[in-house]
Order: C-alpha cells, then sequence, then structure tokens
C-alpha cells in the first residue's frame, strides 16, 4: 500500500517536470505549427542558468534564505524566455515562409548549437555539477510510510499555480484570445490588427519561461546537472515531447495529461515491473497512442461548415 | 480627397500577372462595387488594398496616408476592416470571441459596447449563439458575423468579399439588406461580388473586372441598364 502511495506521489512530481516543458513544444506548435526541436535544450539551459545564478550568489555553500528559489526561478525564467525569443527571432523568423522542413532542420541546428556552446570553458562547462540546495530538502510529510518531500511538494504546487495562469491567460485574456486567433488563421488574425509576430515571440517566452521553471525543479528534485548535451538531459526533453504528443500537440490540456500519464507509466512500470526499462515504457505509450489516436489524447480536428 | 485612392495597382503570383494598372477610388460614405467573373482579380484587389498580399507596383492611399506595402495589422489600425473571402472565422473561438476580435485595436470600452449593440441588432441571429462555438454555425451565420465583427471594428472603410458567396437565396437577400442598412448608417464599403445583381443594387459605382483589368465603371444604376453587362454578369440574355 505504501509502494503504491510513494509511486502515485512519485509520479505526480515527475509528471509536473514533464508538463512544464511539454507546454513550450505545443504552444510553439499550437501557434506556428512546426516542432521546436530546440525547445528540450532551453530546458536544460534553464537548469544550468539557475545553477549558475545559485552559484552566483554563494548559496552553494552557505545556506540560502528563504527568498532564494523564488528569486533563482524568476531569473532563469526571464533569461530563458529572452534566450526563446532570441533563437526564433534570428533563427525561425527569416524561415517564416520557408517550407516546413527548411525550420525543422534549423530547429535540430539550434538545438546542437545550445548542447555545443554550453559546454565551453566559459559557459557551463562539461563536468557535472551538483545544484546548490537553494530550497531545504527535508520531508514535509510522512503518513504510513509515504514521504512527501519539500521539493515535490514545491515543484507540484509550483506548477499548478503556472499552469493555473497560462490556463487564465489563454482562455481569460485579450492575449490568450489574440494567440488562439493567430493559432488558426495567422492572416485573418492580422486582419483584426493583430500584429502575429509580436505573438510568436511572446509565445516563444511563455514556453521558454516554463521550460527554464521545469529545468531548474529537475535540478533540485535530483540534486545534479549533467552537461548540456548529456543524454539523459537529450532523453528528458526527449520525454516531454511525447508528452505533448500523446496529449494531442497544440493543446495545452492535453500536454498537461499527457505528461502525467507517461509519468505514471514509467513510475509504476519502474516499481513494479524493471527499473531499468522505465524509458522503454514512455515510448510504448508514443506508439500505442500514435496507432490508436493518431492526433494524441486530446487533438482534435475543428469542425468546419461551408 | 478621396477615402481610398488606388493608383496603377499590379500584382504578381509568381508568373502571373493577376491585376493589371488598377486604378479607381472610393469617396467617402459611398458604396462601391467590383464586379467580375471568377479569377478576374476582385478578391486579389482587396487583399493588396488590405495588405495581406504586397503590390508588385503601385500605390493605396488610406485617408490620406500611402499603405503599399504596410503589413495587414497596421493598415486595420488606421480604420480599415476587411471581411475576407470565406468569411475568416476563428472556428476555435466562441461567437462572443469572434466579435472582441473585432475589436481588438480599440480601447473604448463603451464606444464597443455600442457598436457591438448595433452589430447584434443587425444579426439577432448571432447574438442568439454568442457562447457557441463559431465553427458551428452554418455558412449563413459565419457570414454575419464575419461583417459583425468587422462593424465591431468601428470601420471608416470597409472591405467586404464575396458576402454572398455559397449561401441560400434568402440568406444573400437578408445580407444585402443589412449591407444596405449598414451603408446608409454612413459606413464607406467596398464590395466585391459575383453576385453583380445583388452588388449593382447596394452600390453607388460600379467597376468591371476582367482578367485583372478594369474594363468599365460607371454609376452602378446604369451598368444595371448596360445591355453589355446584363448579358455577361445578370444573366439576362
Amino acid at each position: 500500500m505504501s509502494k503504491l502511495l510513494q509511486t502515485l506521489v512519485n509520479s505526480i512530481a515527475l509528471g509536473s517536470l514533464y508538463a512544464l516543458t511539454a507546454l513550450g513544444y505545443t504552444l510553439v506548435y499550437g501557434v506556428l505549427r512546426f516542432i521546436n526541436f530546440a525547445h528540450s535544450d532551453v530546458f536544460t539551459v534553464g537548469a544550468w542558468v539557475s545553477f549558475s545564478i545559485a552559484t552566483a550568489f554563494g548559496w552553494a555553500s552557505t545556506g540560502s534564505p528563504w527568498f532564494a528559489m523564488p528569486l533563482v526561478l524568476l531569473l532563469a525564467m526571464a533569461l530563458c524566455a529572452a534566450l526563446g525569443i532570441m533563437i526564433e527571432r534570428l533563427a525561425y523568423r527569416p524561415l517564416r515562409k520557408a517550407p516546413r522542413l527548411n525550420v525543422l532542420i534549423t530547429a535540430i541546428g539550434v538545438s546542437l548549437f545550445l548542447q555545443n556552446v554550453g559546454q565551453l570553458q566559459w559557459v557551463f562547462g562539461t563536468q557535472p555539477q551538483s545544484m546548490p540546495p537553494v530550497l531545504e530538502d527535508s520531508s514535509v510529510a510522512e503518513l504510513s510510510g509515504v514521504h512527501i518531500r519539500m521539493v515535490d511538494l514545491v515543484v507540484v504546487s509550483l506548477t499548478i499555480v503556472l499552469l493555473g495562469l497560462l490556463e487564465f491567460l489563454i482562455y481569460r485574456t485579450k492575449l490568450g484570445r489574440a494567440m488562439r486567433a493567430v493559432s488558426f488563421d495567422e492572416k485573418t488574425a492580422s486582419l483584426m490588427g493583430i500584429n502575429a509576430n509580436r505573438i510568436v515571440s511572446i509565445t516563444f517566452g511563455i514556453g521558454s519561461a516554463l521550460a527554464a521553471a521545469g529545468g531548474m525543479f529537475f535540478a533540485l528534485k535530483y540534486g545534479s546537472i549533467k552537461q548540456s548535451a548529456d543524454a539523459t538531459w537529450v532523453l528528458l526533453g526527449l520525454k516531454a515531447f511525447v508528452a505533448a504528443v500523446v496529449g494531442g500537440i497544440g493543446n495545452v490540456r492535453g500536454a498537461v495529461v499527457g505528461a502525467l500519464l507517461i509519468a505514471f507509466v514509467e513510475m509504476f512500470g519502474a516499481a513494479y515491473f524493471s527499473p531499468h526499462m522505465r524509458d522503454f515504457y514512455v515510448f510504448v505509450i508514443l506508439i500505442v497512442v500514435l496507432l490508436v489516436r493518431p492526433s494524441g489524447l486530446f487533438g482534435s480536428s475543428t469542425v468546419e461548415k461551408v | 480627397m478621396a477615402l481610398l485612392e488606388v493608383n496603377g495597382l499590379h500584382v504578381h503570383y509568381g508568373g502571373i500577372h493577376a491585376l493589371k494598372n488598377l486604378s479607381f477610388s472610393v469617396e467617402q460614405g459611398q458604396v462601391v462595387t467590383l464586379i467580375g467573373a471568377n479569377g478576374a482579380g476582385k478578391t486579389t484587389t482587396l487583399r493588396a488594398i488590405s495588405g495581406l498580399i504586397r503590390p508588385s507596383a503601385g500605390t493605396v492611399r488610406f485617408a490620406g496616408k500611402p499603405i503599399t506595402g504596410l503589413p495587414a495589422h497596421e493598415i486595420v489600425a488606421l480604420g480599415l476592416a476587411h471581411a475576407p473571402e470565406g468569411r475568416g472565422i476563428f472556428a476555435n473561438l466562441t461567437v462572443d470571441e469572434n466579435l472582441e476580435m473585432g475589436a481588438y485595436l480599440r480601447n473604448d470600452p463603451e464606444g464597443i459596447a455600442k457598436d457591438r449593440r448595433r452589430a447584434l441588432e443587425l444579426f439577432p441571429r448571432i447574438e442568439e449563439r454568442l457562447h457557441q462555438n463559431a465553427g458551428t454555425l452554418s455558412g449563413g451565420e459565419q457570414q454575419m458575423l464575419a461583417i459583425a465583427r468587422a462593424l465591431v471594428a468601428k470601420p471608416k472603410l470597409l472591405l467586404l468579399d464575396e458576402p454572398s458567396l455559397g449561401l441560400a437565396p434568402q440568406i444573400v437577400q437578408l445580407i444585402f439588406k443589412i449591407v444596405k442598412t449598414i451603408a446608409a448608417e454612413g459606413t464607406t464599403i467596398l464590395l466585391v461580388e459575383q453576385n453583380a445583381h445583388q452588388a449593382l443594387n447596394v452600390a453607388h459605382i460600379g467597376h468591371v473586372l476582367e482578367v485583372g483589368t478594369l474594363v468599365t465603371s460607371a454609376p452602378a444604376a446604369e451598368l444595371a441598364r448596360d445591355d453589355k453587362i446584363r448579358k455577361a454578369y445578370l444573366g439576362v440574355h
């Protein structure tokens, strides 16, 4: 029983992390109909940036004050938002009218660029680092053998807050309406006076900020950060992509459900079958969903009447 | 000075010369219609005016300002609304949200509320469906929504592209009745239509387009009486 509950808790915590990163894929796809393969690298940069900020403040060795975590989080999100906006501006916007394949290949190029620049000695370097504990890692609650860690509690509640804000933004604000309008039909949106380029920039900014939060929380939860081209970190970004596809790419709620689903499958598979095959379960889910519902769980085509 | 002045406009699509040296103007308060067969360049003209496509030569002036080559969202900001071909409804938004998109650039809540109320008075069927997804509307309702949305923008000039396309005759009647009302209330309209009969009935001035060239321009009533026009576009033999 306690094993079951513990696995449940772990799944929700992991699912929240996947969701934060999956949203960036799905938001950008929603607006531009294109997979930003460099998104998982923004996630890794988010982890590294939060490490660098926390280290610069000297919180690696000494204890950290209460505002350390929120401060590092906000700075990392802001920096990665700027990075995302810059990537779109410099790499993707000049190709807006080019064939899709060109943009896709450029995205892979940007991904490789970030991975390799990140390994330069004067950037993040090649050595794995341990994340300064800007959040006290204690067990906040223990119920019949189930441990709830502080970091998990914070991660899950912050994820819920960020998702709530995103949901509000998309469905209840003028900016959100403009994002949905651009996503449906960029030309007609421009006839409403919407500057589509600005909406695209904002979308990249939001997606990248959420990925930064995901990267930082991941580093906090597992305590260490691998080099930017390390396979385990690349795989994390890839799983977030799988989550977005499983949920139905372009669908915000779908991305969250997809993230929770693959986290459950991964964690329960690891706990009850074999922990060595956890990545395998994730991709089996992907294959099954693509076979049964190629547009993902929540992906649907809009009904159009003539 | 005319509200809209189009001068020597040329548009190319790849190797196709879609508009050839097009010049006409729309005076404040007028309803001007461009009629012509499928492929004559009517839609292209509207798209070149509102900035959806770049003309290869020529100038467009709107409200005294040169707007040639400006991006669509900047042209729209000067007070032009374009209800595009195919209606351009955001099917993923509700009807109400579509109307709000029409007022995207406006910052006067009272003015918006007033124009929204007026648009809904003109199209009561839209009001009944405010909270529905716009994609669930019938074709006629979508056309009504497209016009209502353009009116909420309170445009100086309204571009209407084929409002009758694919609609049942009674709906076409209804829509043209409302276009007439809007015009009578003082909105300047540039109307593109294949349904020349209805278009000439509401317009003051008519221009006839043939394969990208303006061939005839005259007061609408005169065009409606012209034998050649009647044969070619009004189905009278």
